[in-house]
């Protein structure tokens, strides 16, 4: 299929359509349930109906009975195995299986086997667990009341629920001092609450263990499939090279698809005791209740204003990690990046502090394009200015363009140990007002407001922190964070290449291809972007915290740029002439002053293969290799604008507008940036008004469906305003920071802020804990508000 | 995805043939209609019937006529029907408020009226909208047909007058001059069910009200069918304060249970709201009618 | 039991048990794997098909009431290697990212475009209403079937 016509197609960056468009509008994708191989089994687990239970027996005699079944596993199974447990990302254990006790509801208690998927769920009512319940906790703050129930009695030294201990940054004096001397101080206690990423295509597995060979294939959507290969090789002591994972196409990520589940621990004990393959899909419910939620931070934040400018922003936090610590994010930093909540703002003084607690809910935490907690800090900073602009009756733009850090400021040692690469924030929160007409809307908020209607305004600038990372301070579990990539030109002049970026609809197919054709002048649509199997791309951390471009892109620019090299230097023999005395232009070298003689990529790559000899010392072939070490993370920006009316009698919230412009440094695909833009928006819209996993006190999870998880529909999402500035990183070779994640960081404080700004005159709202459902705006207007749960 | 467990599957040849398969299975046989509450309801198991007639073969009862002064609406009608029937919407448009609101298209495309209202949850609109509409559905069984009011219909939640063997077949909307007839409904996301919902009817004679239906949906354990609102309002000529005024009745009786929408106070609050604005769209169709 | 459906305009005769849901007989009994599932409740819409020309979501309709129904999937959109101007409009408006959801807004959109030409905006957001998506946010969804309703009119006209 053409992409479109030659002349349209950019060589390099530009609005190109996807390549990869081809299998999905035919419904030929191969995500993991269209996966069937022969004799493949089928798995289902078995879970916790219970919060908090000991396990006093289980009887699976009446389901190994059924017909259909092959096996059914426990943890007493597992044990001899050595894998009852597993280690997390956060160097925690996680029960693979439950043995002794199940900790939350939905917790992986048996993994049965079957002919079928149908008998495979039929069976799983057939095994008798009886239970011995045990009082449960689910509120973050009651995790560490003396009486709580001790959740993690399996880790010896374990007296309370205190998962990892306090982790500090910044400065806590210098914030006394500052605070002291503010003219204005607003504090805030407030809960990013619980919500879950809830991609389109649940996770699942395919073990595929070949006993002859000791060949393990894995077919899993998963965002890290090296370090997945990793974990598995560590943890059932098989070795890494016999492991081979497919991820074929993913149906959305957005941080699910990160960890290591129990259940895919089972499909591979699955397949390597039956002998044959073993597929597993986890229904909505599964993944709704066990699988990697996001946020659950409770924050106690306040800041601080000295002659009209912010000075300062300091945050405590309890972060509720679940029944286990599985959070994903470099070792160095347990609570992953929120120290940036520093903002976009030159503070003189910043501080936090977190800690985080067990608790009877699934284990997780950093997901749901959080850039390891951006989004919190994010939310924090965002709705304090909010607050505090309201209170100093100041214009929320204003507040935010006098303490904003100046372009010359750059790079910029914030205050909690970040150094910001580059940024002109007041150009991109100009270019919002202006899209957004904000004087007139201003001016329309005012005349409503006569009339008694609830018109709001939000306002968010956010600055992002992504691209992890320098190996230095980055690593996963002991795999810095660098990225491989390969890159191949063939003879033809056409080219592969090879990388460890996984998307899961980030359009890398695209993308990288455009990278590598800006570097080489070949047509993107003769670059073939291979991704997805370790056996046939190189090592790398995986795609999450928008870190593709920024690592693997930079590695597919210096990749093209070794090539491209080495092109010289096969041209230099090609015409003749030294090396020195060439010049590039897209797609050739040719000799400086002589343009009519030249060497066209496309002779290049013959003659690399070719019989003619090639300059002295030069092997045969045009391939580039690199490994990229990022110097520092990179950091886009962006600045929000969000109108609302709010119904006075039902309180029903109405997303009238969305201005966004975000500034990502260079933009290598407009028309792909803006796509994730816009999906990012939908996330925060449904983050801000709807979505939210809740427990009751016996800890049952009250949003373990669809129809319970409220995701938005089109009737929920306005017609995005979209701009851009852009502002290169400079570390960058192509001076791109990447996206992915930047609109569901900046959109939930701008909404929040919007509703606030609406009721604040009116109703003396300042805050309204998310979601803002009626129920809830409705109690904020009668003074009545409460956090979630 | 949860799959259901398993059933023996059979199909009814006429609403005659369902009653008698109903009758030769017994009580673990249950009709299969639109099926979107029971197969959801199968695959979650929490329904676990062993047999289903399947009776969306039945075109004879798909149908949406008038007859004696009566809008007849076959049982098997589907959702999107409903919507689109000029028949229906000139005389009950409070059908469009509701269906438009009603899950989304593609389940609008197979739900049924009489899948709806046997299912009987108190969160459903179709429940409170034929209560408004003073509507008596026609429930058939192997004695022959009964004819059974809306207040008659809903015993309980969940729990309807059909009995085991009985299969609904048909719904009667009388018509009246002077009628008009809307439904509000506040929800937490397009196609969710109700916070509250109020479905409310005036049939209007020189002026005045003559008679009124008002009833809700998820404001109790059934279709609270708001007596006392009624009662206010017949009789009395339309305006504002009168419709506020049914609104608090609404909001007292009825008896809304906190849940994941919203707390007591919060659903009174809507029951009081919703009533007054479906009152006032409902006396605004009924004058435009020429009533 | 013995269910005979036409599928994409072919008949087929398949032996298959009762609980059997429409989209498995898809998928697992046909290997039609464009046809995804993604809840456990009705809500997702990745499953929708086109049952007698209408979307249903195949998920909450048994295989079994099928049985002399016509069932149209995406597979049946691309004939003779031209593709349906939803299909390509979709490519043109970038209205997909990671896939999952598209097979079921591509049929939705097909049997919207197949009652009502012209859609406005409000309508389209109406018609995918019971489809999510994770990935686009929607406005490129629905720049995507203005797309195919320009073209496909374009088209007649000519």
């Amino acid at each position: 299929m053409a992409t479109t016509a030659a002349k349209e197609t950019p060589i390099g960056h530009g609005n190109m359509k996807r390549k990869e468009d081809a299998r999905f509008i035919r419904g030929q994708g191969k995500y993991l349930d269209d996966i069937v191989l022969p004799g493949m089994l089928h798995g289902a687990v078995l879970r916790s109906p219970y919060a908090h239970a000991r396990i006093v027996s289980i009887d699976t005699s009446a389901a190994l009975a059924h017909p259909k079944v092959h096996r059914v596993i426990t943890a007493k199974d597992l044990e001899t195995l050595g894998l009852a447990w597993m280690p997390t990302i956060s160097y925690d254990s996680q029960a693979v299986l439950a043995g002794d006790k199940v900790r939350f509801q939905g917790q992986e208690v048996a993994f049965v086997i079957a002919e079928d998927r149908y008998s495979a769920r039929d069976a799983l009512p057939l095994i008798d667990v009886e239970y011995d319940p045990l009082p449960a906790v689910v509120n973050a703050r009651k995790a560490l009341d003396p009486d709580a129930p001790l959740i993690r009695d399996d880790k010896p030294d374990q007296t309370d629920n205190l998962a990892t201990p306090l982790w500090e940054a910044g400065r806590a004096e210098e914030c006394e001092h500052v605070f002291a001397e503010a003219d204005t101080v607003v504090s805030r206690d407030m809960i990013y609450p619980r919500c879950h990423p809830a991609p389109l295509e649940t996770c699942g597995m395919i073990a595929d263990m070949d006993p002859e060979t000791g060949q393990l294939d894995i077919y899993n959507g998963n965002q890290a499939p090296n370090l997945h290969r990793t974990v598995y090789a560590q943890v059932a002591g098989l070795p890494e090279h016999m492991i081979r994972i497919m991820t074929n196409d993913i149906g959305g990520g957005f941080g699910n698809k990160v960890p290591v589940y129990p259940g895919y621990v089972c499909t591979i004990v699955g397949s390597i005791v039956t002998g044959k393959p073993v597929k597993w899909v986890e229904d909505r419910s599964e993944n709704l209740m066990s699988t990697g939620f996001a946020r659950d931070y409770v924050m106690s934040g306040r800041i601080c204003a000295k002659d009209g400018k912010i000075t300062g922003v300091q945050v405590d936090v309890i972060a509720d990690h679940g029944a286990f610590d599985s959070t994903a994010q470099p070792s160095k930093f347990p609570a992953g990046f929120f120290h940036v909540f520093a903002g976009s703002y030159d503070l003189e003084a910043a501080h936090c502090s977190v800690k985080a607690v067990y608790t009877n809910k699934a284990p997780g935490g950093v997901a749901y394009r959080c850039s390891f907690r951006v989004t919190e800090a994010i939310y924090l900073t965002e709705r304090l200015v909010g607050e505090l602009a309201l209170k100093m009756e100041v214009d929320p733009t204003e507040l935010r363009l006098r303490s904003f850090i100046r372009p010359e400021q750059f790079p910029y040692e914030n205050k909690t140990g970040w150094t910001y690469d580059s940024g002109e924030y007041e150009k991109t929160m100009r270019e919002a007002m202006r899209i957004a007409g904000y004087d007139e809307l201003r001016k329309e908020q005012a005349e409503r407001r006569e009339r008694g209607e609830l018109m709001g305004i939000g306002v968010s600038f956010f600055t992002e922190v992504v691209g992890a990372g320098p190996k230095k301070h980055m690593d996963i579990l002991g795999q810095g964070m660098a990225d491989g990539c390969d890159l191949r030109v063939h003879a033809s002049g056409k080219a592969v290449l090879s990388i460890s970026a996984q998307t899961q609809g980030q359009a890398h197919e695209t993308t990288f291809a455009q990278i590598v054709a800006e570097e080489l002048g070949i047509s993107p649509d003769d670059i073939q972007v291979r991704h997805g199997d370790t056996d046939r791309t190189p090592f790398g951390l995986g795609t999450y915290g928008s870190r593709s471009t920024p690592v693997s892109g930079a590695a597919a620019a210096v990749a093209a740029r070794r090539v491209r090299d080495k092109a010289r230097l096969i041209a230099a023999g090609m015409l003749e002439t030294s090396p020195e005395d060439l010049v590039w232009e897209k797609g050739r070298w040719s000799v400086r002053g002589d343009p009519e003689k030249n060497a066209t990529i496309d002779q290049i790559a013959e003659a690399a293969y070719g019989d003619a000899p090639l300059p002295e010392g030069l092997e045969g072939g045009l391939d580039g290799q690199s490994v990229y070490d990022p110097p520092n993370l990179t950091y886009p920006c962006g600045g929000y604008i969000c109108v609302v009316d709010i119904d006075p009698d039902t309180a029903e919230v109405k997303l009238r507008r969305f201005i966004a412009v975000d500034d990502c440094g260079v933009r290598i695909n407009p028309m792909v940036v803006d796509g994730q833009v816009m999906g990012g928006l939908a996330e925060g819209v449904g983050i801000a008004l709807m979505e939210l996993i809740s427990f009751d006190e016996q800890g049952n999870c009250l949003n373990g469906s669809l129809m319970d998880y409220l995701i938005p529909t089109a009737l929920e999402c306005p017609d995005w305003e979209l701009g851009a500035t852009v502002t290169p990183c400079p570390h960058h070779p192509i001076g791109a920071k990447g996206v992915g994640e930047s609109a569901t960081n900046g959109s939930p404080p701008a909404i929040v802020n919007a509703v606030c700004d609406a009721l604040y005159q009116s109703h003396g709202v300042a805050h309204i804990d998310m979601p803002l459902t009626p129920a809830r705006v409705w109690a904020a207007m009668q003074g009545k508000a409460e956090p979630p749960q | 995805m949860q799959t259901p467990g398993p059933i023996e599957y059979e199909r009814a040849t006429t609403v005659h043939n369902a009653i008698e398969l109903l009758e030769k299975y017994g009580p673990e046989t249950r009709i299969l209609a639109g099926g979107h509450s029971l197969l959801p309801m199968m695959k979650l198991r929490l329904a676990n019937p062993e047999r289903l007639i399947d009776i969306n073969e039945l075109d004879e009862l798909s149908y949406i006529r008038e007859a004696d002064g009566e809008i007849r609406i076959g049982a098997m009608t589907r959702h999107r029907e409903l919507l689109e029937s000029e028949l229906l919407t000139r005389h009950f448009p409070i059908f469009v408020d509701a269906e438009t609101v009603i899950a989304d298209p593609p389940v609008r495309n197979r739900g049924t009226i009489g899948g709806s209202l046997a299912q009987a949850d108190a969160a459903e609109d179709l429940s409170a909208v034929c209560s408004a509409l003073k509507a008596n559905v026609v429930i058939a069984g192997s004695g022959g047909e009964r004819v059974v009011s809306m207040e008659d219909f809903h015993v309980g939640p969940y729990m309807t007058a059909i009995q085991d063997a009985e299969v609904l077949t048909e719904i009667r909307l009388p018509v009246r001059a002077g009628g008009g007839s809307a439904h509000e409904k506040v929800e937490r996301r397009a196609g969710d069910w109700a916070i509250v919902a109020v479905s409310a009817a005036l049939w209007m004679e020189g002026g005045r009200i003559a008679d009124a239906g008002v009833a809700l949906s998820a404001a109790g354990p059934t279709t609270v069918h708001a007596t006392r609102s009624e009662g206010l309002l017949r009789g009395e000529d339309p305006s504002e304060e009168l419709f506020a005024q049914a609104g608090a009745l609404a909001s007292e009786d009825c008896s809304p249970t906190a849940d994941g929408r919203g707390p007591v106070d919060y659903k009174r609050h809507l029951a009081g709201v919703l009533t007054k604005r479906a009152l006032g769209r409902a006396a605004e169709r009924a004058s435009n009618r020429g009533g | 039991m013995e269910v005979t459906v036409t599928v994409n305009g072919e008949q087929v005769t398949r032996d298959i048990e009762p609980a059997l849901l429409l989209v498995h007989f898809i998928r697992d009994t046909l290997g039609l794997t464009g046809t995804h599932w993604g809840c456990d409740t009705s809500n997702c819409g990745a499953c929708v098909v086109l049952l007698d020309g209408r979307p249903v979501k195949s998920c909450t309709t048994l295989a079994a009431s099928c049985d002399g129904h016509e069932i149209r999937t995406i597979e049946s959109l691309e004939v003779n290697g031209r593709l349906d101007p939803v299909q390509q409009g979709f490519h043109e408006e970038h209205g997909l990212q990671c896939g999952f959801c598209t097979p079921g807004m591509i049929m939705t959109a097909r049997a919207l475009l197949d009652e009502n030409p012209d859609p406005s905006e409000a309508e389209i957001r109406t018609a995918i209403s019971g489809s999510i998506c994770r990935c686009t946010g929607y406005a490129n969804i629905v720049r995507a079937v203005r797309w195919a309703a320009e073209h496909e009119s374009a088209e007649s006209r000519r």
